[in-house]
């Protein structure tokens, strides 16, 4: 069984300008990281790994220096690492992005299951994954919040839906996005590290993809038009309640359950 | 000479001289303990002071009629400190939470006594700059650190908080305003009474605004989480750690019944419990590649010396999953049993290994189920002592003997009674015990030039000798 997983580099803090002229996120000289959401990803894949033996992929997007969060994957426990990377991929929007991602994945695939995380820390759109699965032509199911059962021809998953939980059956090949709750991500490894300190990254440029057509990819690539990036707006709104603190303790009992903070005990 | 009661007439009197003044009848039950199991005292009136004025009217008036003096924070403490043992006014200092003035030229912060903890640091960091003391309760108030000389996990690098207080504002026990310190940086002009203020628990004057000293923020900080096969391993790496010369800034130990307990409590898993016994280490600095030179030499250290792994959490999103169970060891031990007291001990620190492996010896010899956790790198141990089923007779009578023996111990190997928590009333017969007479007796006679008819905070830290009042 082999599983990809797709990671990327953000910023390493919350603080990111963005650029006026082209509405980019300016990156140069922040310190980055792997982004959060993909540790989710890369923890679903390990204990798949644990359970079924699997080999795991790690892969990504990114300028040269991306390689450090394919090192920090390693320290993790992932088995190969691939560094997808080209001037011309820069400056993509979500679906050329996907593109780009899904072209490489079929490089270096096949692969039997694809995870991705929620979303990323710095583009923020949820988008990548789903539109990855539509360029794989391969089923997918987001907001997976737990694997119930797995083997190597099935998942049996639950998603987390607006207003309810819902179990499916995933035929592989396929592509899930995970949420947090799927398990806390385990640590990077000092072992790992020296052990893998001299392992090759696999790296894939334009030329190596099916499709090496540069008008597919990057800005040329990207029908987005950035109009504008700006922080949202936080409104600090709070609610109060008065009243008995009996009535007061039900009436946040079912805003904490009807927003899905606690579970309804059964 | 026997304290006044607060007469109707008095508390009257009294009400006049500060805007919040609450009779014992209305008193929350909170104000009647603080976080230790088994005391509880209720004050006759609580005052919730506003401003320096108004403590120094209530002395006054504490003074002249012979009223004892309680003053309290957040009422975390957990040696029974800010409990009123002798009743008589509860004096309330948390609703002076004023931040009174951030000085980046001097690198001070000034406030008042009832500022949290937790506020300092989403105060000051954004600014780049940074407060060291790191206690674990983190809804404690900056007056009730002050009190205790309160340590933390950074103590290991940065100190403990005595070494952050630049000056200090005090009311005395008539009610006289003094002024300690300030915002210089060297200071040889005379006695400390800013250092004796420091630690006192309340005992000598009651602190009404602190200027606390900063330093610039570390940029980054790395955490190593170290699994061991045993905590005797665990520990005992620890020495090793001191002499390679690498600083820390905090070396805790952890035993996964602890975390299990924080789990359950936080309901949050947390990143790696396979193994028994856990170091955990934070490097911080100003880059990544500098903090990773630092632990580089310790991980090795700690594989050589039998540690299974090193796992690294290098983002601040690692550093909270794994530092919010460490903030939480001491309420998740509390919630797993039914009462518990705990032993603050501080020991040299070669001798934390030869202590730890002591202080479990007396689970199986006492039938008790015993817990700790804390500060290897500094010496100070946190040991709890969890009553679990047994009748009061029983959890007095072996509680006792835990800690005689835990005491004697850490005396024999050079330690002393209270690392971070203080003596408040509780720890009394251990601390005379530990010190002896002579020290005892000059620190009574400290207490007489401070509080001569001994109306503040009366009944704590070294009343045994029965000198302040009672």
């Amino acid at each position: 069984m082999k599983i990809a997983v797709c990671i990327k580099q953000v910023p390493g803090t919350t603080q990111v300008e963005v650029d006026p002229e082209t509405g980019t996120l300016k990156r140069d000289g922040v310190e980055s990281k792997l982004n959060p959401y993909d540790l989710y990803a890369l923890e679903t894949a390990l204990r798949l790994k644990e359970e079924l033996g699997a080999e795991v992929v790690a892969l990504t997007m990114g300028p040269p220096q991306a390689e450090a969060i394919l090192r920090e994957a390693f320290m993790m426990g992932a088995d190969d690492a691939v560094l997808v990377s080209d001037r011309r991929f820069a400056g993509a929007d979500v679906l050329a992005t996907s593109y780009a991602i899904s072209q490489a994945l079929r490089a270096a695939g096949p692969f039997d299951l694809v995870i991705c995380g929620r979303q990323t820390t710095d583009g923020d759109t949820a988008q990548v994954g789903a539109e990855l699965a539509e360029f794989l032509g391969i089923p997918h199911v987001a907001n997976v919040v737990r694997v119930v059962r797995a083997n190597r021809a099935e998942l049996t998953l639950v998603c987390d839906l607006p207003l309810e939980l819902q179990t499916v059956a995933l035929p592989l090949p396929a592509l899930i996005c995970v949420e947090k709750s799927i398990g806390e991500p385990r640590l990077p490894s000092y072992r790992l590290k020296l052990a893998t300190a001299e392992l090759p990254i696999r790296k894939l440029s334009l030329a190596d993809l099916p499709d090496s057509d540069e008008k597919h990819y990057g800005l040329n690539g990207s029908p987005t038009q950035v109009i504008r990036i700006f922080p949202p707006e936080t409104d600090g709104m709070r609610e109060r309640w008065d009243g008995p603190a009996a009535e007061i303790a039900r009436r946040l009992g079912e805003y904490l359950f009807t927003h899905k903070f606690l579970q309804q005990p059964r | 000479m026997e304290y006044t009661k607060l007469t109707p007439e008095l508390t009257a009197e009294l009400s006049r001289l500060a805007a919040e003044v609450i009779p014992a009848a209305e008193i929350h039950d909170d104000f009647c303990h603080d976080e230790l199991a088994g005391l509880r005292c209720r004050p006759e009136a609580l005052v919730r002071a506003r401003s320096t004025a108004e403590v120094s009217a209530v002395m006054r008036f504490a003074f002249t009629h012979h009223i004892p003096v309680t003053p309290r924070g957040q009422g975390t403490g957990l040696v029974g400190g800010a409990v009123a043992r002798a009743g008589g006014i509860m004096l309330d200092l948390s609703k002076m939470n004023r931040v009174l003035e951030i000085d980046e030229e001097n690198l001070t912060l000034t406030l008042e006594p009832g500022v949290l903890l937790m506020e300092i640091a989403a105060l000051v960091e954004p600014l780049g700059l940074f407060y060291p003391p790191d206690p674990g309760e983190k809804s404690a108030t900056i007056g009730g650190n002050i009190s205790t000389n309160a340590g933390g996990m950074r103590a290991v690098k940065y100190g403990v908080t005595r070494d952050y207080v630049r000056g200090l504002e005090v009311v005395l026990a008539d009610g006289r305003v003094i002024e300690l310190g300030g915002k210089v940086v060297k200071n040889s002009s005379g006695y400390s009474l800013l250092n004796l203020i420091v630690g006192s628990e309340g005992t000598l004057g009651i602190v009404t605004r602190a200027t606390l000293r900063l330093i610039p923020l570390p940029r980054r900080a790395i955490s190593l989480l170290v699994p061991f096969p045993t905590l005797a391993q665990a520990i005992e790496t620890v020495p090793l750690i001191i002499k390679s010369k690498s600083v820390p800034t905090a070396v805790e130990f952890m035993e996964r019944s602890v975390i299990l307990a924080a789990e359950e409590f936080l309901g949050r898993s947390y990143p790696d419990k396979s193994s028994d016994a856990y170091l955990l280490l934070t490097f911080d600095g100003n880059s990544t590649g500098e903090i990773e030179a630092a632990y580089d030499n310790v991980a090795r250290i700690c594989i050589d010396n039998g540690a299974l792994d090193v796992l690294i959490s290098n983002t601040p999103e690692r550093n909270e999953s794994i530092w919010k169970a460490r903030g939480a060891f001491l309420e998740a031990i509390k919630s797993s049993t039914t009462e518990m007291d705990e032993c603050d001990v501080v020991v040299p620190r070669r001798r934390v290994a030869d202590f730890i492996k002591f202080s479990a010896s007396l689970e199986e010899k006492h039938r008790i189920r015993i817990r700790s956790f804390g500060h290897a790198g500094d010496g100070n141990l946190h040991i709890y002592v969890l009553r679990d089923e047994l009748d009061e007779a029983a959890w007095k009578r072996t509680l006792g003997a835990v800690f005689q023996e835990l005491y004697d111990k850490a005396r024999e190997f050079g330690g002393q009674v209270s690392g971070e928590h203080g003596i408040g009333f509780v720890k009394q017969p251990y601390l005379a015990e530990s010190l002896g007479p002579d020290l005892i007796e000059l620190m009574a006679g400290i207490k007489k030039v401070f509080d001569p008819t001994g109306i503040l905070n009366p009944g704590k830290v070294c009343s045994v000798s029965g000198r302040d009042g009672q």
